[in-house]
């Protein structure tokens, strides 16, 4: 639908587009929306960026995805153009540990080369040069002069305040309970706080995107795991924060601590009534061992928090940002549990989608719902992605 | 069936140890329970952190021990012996066959429950000098970690001798190991007044007991005590800011002028040291005549988390208690009683416990009271949260932290409001905003101070303010020392910084048009591990 299109909402409440969804992702496709010009409204069943949007790694660096080069293009702009902090800071260095995890990591090379993205090969001694904190236990690693990395929960927050500055308005502690639709269109969100009405309709709930595009009957298989990270106090800063390698992703941020994660995740199962507990285990032993290897020189700070969200995974991992068929003025979007670096991104191709029909910077088509078209139905138990109660 | 092998399917954590029966603090309560607990037939550990080591203390780990601990407590075997000399009950629980572990802190519950299948068992994170980080396993928990003092910013807190009254009573009477001669104590709760009385009977020279309401809050008695001890009190009164010297504090300047003491004890709020409950889920809720934020508890001082049950000052302080340990012994044996007999040992039914009655004062009001005259009032801004350097102001304003030397554009506010929307304040929003709250002390000396700062701000009851949550580990613990000590092999052939999925970082030039599970047949090449 062309942007001239997209009127007022009629009556007093809801707006031309409502996104339901306060996290990166929808945040992000707001502020775009709201740049555009569009009258937009954020519905969000807590506070904005409470889930994994604001508890992740903060890494910037998805080579893999069609979105990277925008991606790239935009992270080093996002402190100017949304006027608050994201604590972006750029560039990466990934450690191997040995001659396997080099061969993995350099996979990744691959795929930034072939993008026109420099990633320079370094031995140990340069990667200690970058990494004070590194050991003798370096086998290689990788400078990314691209990339980098940036705090979730201030780049949440940065997203949600731009947006209010240009207009858009945000309501928090408000879930959504049903939708209203004529003919293929949806006209009003249904929520606990009363009807909003609406011309176009963005979801992007992360978890809940499944549970609410199947009341519009459009399904969009996903399946959510429970994974960890941990914290440690402050340390000096080292030349370079984007720092992982060791099976880790995470970084050390501006204030000095190390925050890392990776290793197994939980399958668990959907939550009807969302809120409920994000618990962590002694997983924080585990991935603290990993850490003191990965930098062997802060093997005597200490960890001071472990936190654990929940993520939202498409059969394939892969993002969903598309327009289901059947309905004129829906676009849902699932970054499938990597979306917090792709979010500059995926907010301006999501708000394309909407104003203008399709991306014009991107090709989407990897990320279309219509490749689960044959899907098997069992497919979660195929891949054995069921809960721990269901799996035994 | 299918397994996922990236998941958590097919990992073991190493368990070192097994009870029945856990009881976490060797004060009156656990120790009561322990032995209660023995008496019914279950096998128990006994774990309490006590003695710290001196360095952990230095960090004022777990109390505000404020820099005056003494060098005595240097000597581990030395604390060690003053420990069990001050609790002869101890040495019952070694004869009952109890397995006493001292020194040992217990950083983490974990139990199956929403969102979490993977235990094994319900466990129990410990770490001790000797043996480091391990697990046990247990059936029934009890929690008996006692109180800890709410903190109070004012000018030089955060100099050596600004300590709560719990440290300074626990260093005065079990370690001998209280450095200071002359003492102001702030606050006329009972838990004040009863510090002020035990540190003078000690030998520390009270200089003043110092209220800012314009009468004591405590029990009249209490007070009457005071009188004849001879100790001055002062009511309406701040301490404005500590005077200090290069050995910390040297007096206390107050509106009327300095006090010399080199001891300022923080009696404003004893709070119930609910980290370990609240980081594995246990319910909270903001109950006065408990003191404050603690569990919610059936009859049986069962939690939320049935097999986690609560005892002693961490499931309510109110004056009658801290004046007579009978009653936290008394609901311990009730408590006891209640998980032996769900674990097949029922026995004599055990006394329930004295319960609290309505509080003689709106601990919430006198909380926030303390946090204007201290804080808001204050000449100078003192940080509330120490480890991060976060003034009031900073943290009403939302202000990022001083490191990103953050100027805005324009003028343009950032107020709670704007944050809050039409929700109530979250500490936990705010925190992550400007930090406090998230340095190495985990929050322990701000967490109270920063919910009475929301409350008044957005002028609602201290208790519809939640408290910043806790998160495992509740007692920080350096990298190297808490890797398993026996780590399944399963863990390092099957670790991935992600989730392993085959086809989640194939480059988008080289994705097949459709997907379905049978399709992984075929390999691709993928960049995650």
């Amino acid at each position: 639908m062309p942007a001239n299109e997209i009127s007022e909402a009629e009556g007093g409440t809801g707006a031309s587009v409502v996104v339901v969804g306060g996290g990166v992702t929808g945040l992000s496709a707001a502020w775009w929306l709201a740049r555009s010009g569009v009258d937009v409204l954020v519905i969000e069943k807590g506070i904005v960026g409470w889930e994994a949007s604001g508890r992740n790694g903060g890494g910037c660096s998805h080579h893999h995805s069609p979105l990277f080069a925008e991606e790239q293009r935009l992270w080093p702009l996002m402190d100017e153009l949304l006027g608050y902090p994201t604590e972006f800071r750029p560039n990466r260095v990934r450690i191997a540990l040995n001659e396997k995890q080099l061969t993995l990591y350099s996979r990744a090379v691959a795929n930034a080369r072939h993008q026109g993205f420099r990633i320079d090969e370094i031995d140990a001694k340069q990667v200690r040069e970058l990494v004070p904190l590194a050991g003798d236990n370096v086998f290689a690693g990788h400078y990314y002069h691209f990339g980098g990395h940036a705090n979730p929960h201030r780049t949440v927050q940065a997203f949600a305040w731009a947006l209010q500055d240009l207009g858009g308005k945000v309501m928090q502690h408000t879930a959504v309970t049903g939708f209203v639709t004529e003919g293929g269109r949806v006209t009003a969100v249904e929520t606990d706080r009363g009807r909003f009405g609406c011309d176009h309709l963005v979801l992007a709930a992360g978890p809940q995107t499944g549970r609410l595009a199947a009341m519009l009957g459009v399904d969009i298989p996903m399946k959510v795991a429970r994974a960890e990270m941990i914290v440690t106090d402050a340390l000096p800063l080292m030349p370079i924060g984007g720092v992982d390698g060791n099976g880790l992703y995470g970084r050390q941020t501006l204030r000095g601590n190390l925050a890392y994660g990776g290793g197994p995740h939980e399958w668990v199962e959907a939550e009807e009534l969302p809120g409920r507990r994000r618990p962590t285990t002694p997983l924080m032993q585990n991935i603290g061992k990993r850490v003191a290897e990965l930098l062997p020189l802060a093997g005597h700070v200490k960890i001071i928090r472990s936190w654990a969200g929940l993520i939202e995974n498409t059969p394939d991992g892969r993002p969903v940002i598309d327009r289901p068929d059947g309905w004129n003025n829906l676009t849902v979007a699932t970054l499938s549990g990597v979306g917090f670096g792709l979010s500059p991104a995926s907010g301006h191709a999501i708000q394309q989608l909407v104003t203008d029909g399709a991306c014009a910077f991107a090709d989407l088509s990897t990320l279309r719902l219509g490749r689960f078209a044959n899907l098997e139905p069992d497919w979660a138990a195929l891949q054995g992605w069921q809960s721990m109660a269901m799996a035994s | 069936m299918t397994l996922d092998p990236r998941s958590v399917a097919g990992k073991t954590l190493t368990v070192e140890g097994h009870a029945q029966l856990l009881v976490v603090g060797a004060g009156p309560a656990g120790l009561a329970a322990a032995i209660e607990g023995a008496r019914r037939g279950l096998s128990v550990m006994l774990v309490d952190e006590n003695p710290v080591p001196f360095e952990t203390m230095g960090e004022s780990v777990p109390l505000h021990f404020g820099g005056r601990v003494g060098g005595v407590a240097r000597n581990r075997n030395a604390m060690m012996e003053a420990m069990l000399e001050s609790a002869p009950a101890i040495a019952d629980a070694f004869e009952l066959g109890i397995d006493v572990r001292l020194g040992t802190a217990c950083w983490g519950l974990y139990v199956n429950g929403a969102n979490l299948g993977w235990m094994p068992a319900p466990l129990a994170g410990l770490a001790d000098e000797e043996s480091g980080t391990h697990l046990v396993s247990f059936e029934r928990a009890i929690v008996a970690t006692g109180r800890r003092d709410m903190g109070l910013a004012f000018p030089g807190w955060e100099q050596p001798g600004v300590m709560g009254a719990t440290a300074a009573v626990q260093l005065a009477t079990r370690y001998g190991a209280l450095e200071g001669r002359r003492a102001v104590v702030l606050g006329t709760t009972a838990e004040a007044l009863l510090a002020a009385l035990c540190l003078h009977e000690r030998g520390v020279e009270i200089a003043a007991v110092i209220e800012q309401a314009s009468a004591p809050v405590g029990p009249a008695d209490l007070v009457a005590k005071l009188c004849e001890a001879g100790i001055e009190l002062r009511c309406g009164e701040v301490v404005r800011a500590a005077e200090t010297g290069l050995d910390g504090v040297r007096g206390a300047l107050t509106r009327t002028g300095t006090l010399a003491c080199d001891l300022i004890v923080l009696g404003i709020g004893a709070v119930p040291m609910v980290d370990l409950l609240d980081a594995a889920g246990c319910r909270l809720a903001f109950q006065p005549e408990r003191g404050g934020f603690t569990p919610v508890l059936d009859g049986e001082g069962r939690t939320s988390v049935d097999i986690i049950q609560a005892v002693g000052d961490v499931a309510g302080i109110w004056p009658a208690k801290s004046r007579d340990a009978a009653i936290a012994e008394a609901e311990a044996r009730h408590a006891v009683a209640a998980a032996a007999a769900s674990l097949g040992r029922p026995g004599e039914e055990a006394t329930p416990a004295p319960v609290p009655g309505e509080p003689a004062y709106d601990i919430g009001a006198y909380r926030k009271d303390w946090v204007r005259a201290s804080i808001i009032e204050a000449e100078g801004e003192p940080y509330v949260c120490q480890c991060e350097e976060v003034t009031a102001r900073e943290i009403l304003e939302v202000r990022p932290p001083r490191y990103l030397d953050w100027q805005a554009a324009d003028n343009r506010e950032r107020t709670l409001a704007a944050i809050l929307g039409e929700g109530p304040p979250n500490p936990d929003q705010v925190k992550r905003l400007t930090r406090a709250g998230m340095g190495p002390c985990q929050g322990r000396r701000c967490r109270e101070q920063v919910q009475a700062l929301l409350a008044l701000q957005a002028a609602v009851p201290l208790g519809s303010v939640p408290l910043a949550g806790y998160r495992a580990p509740v007692r920080p613990l350096p990298l190297a020392a808490a890797s398993p000590h026996a780590e399944d092999p399963a863990f390092g052939e099957q670790w991935d910084s992600w989730f392993g999925m085959p086809r989640q970082w194939v480059p988008f030039w080289d994705v097949d048009e459709e997907y379905t599970v049978a399709s992984l047949a075929v390999e691709k090449p993928h960049a995650s591990e």
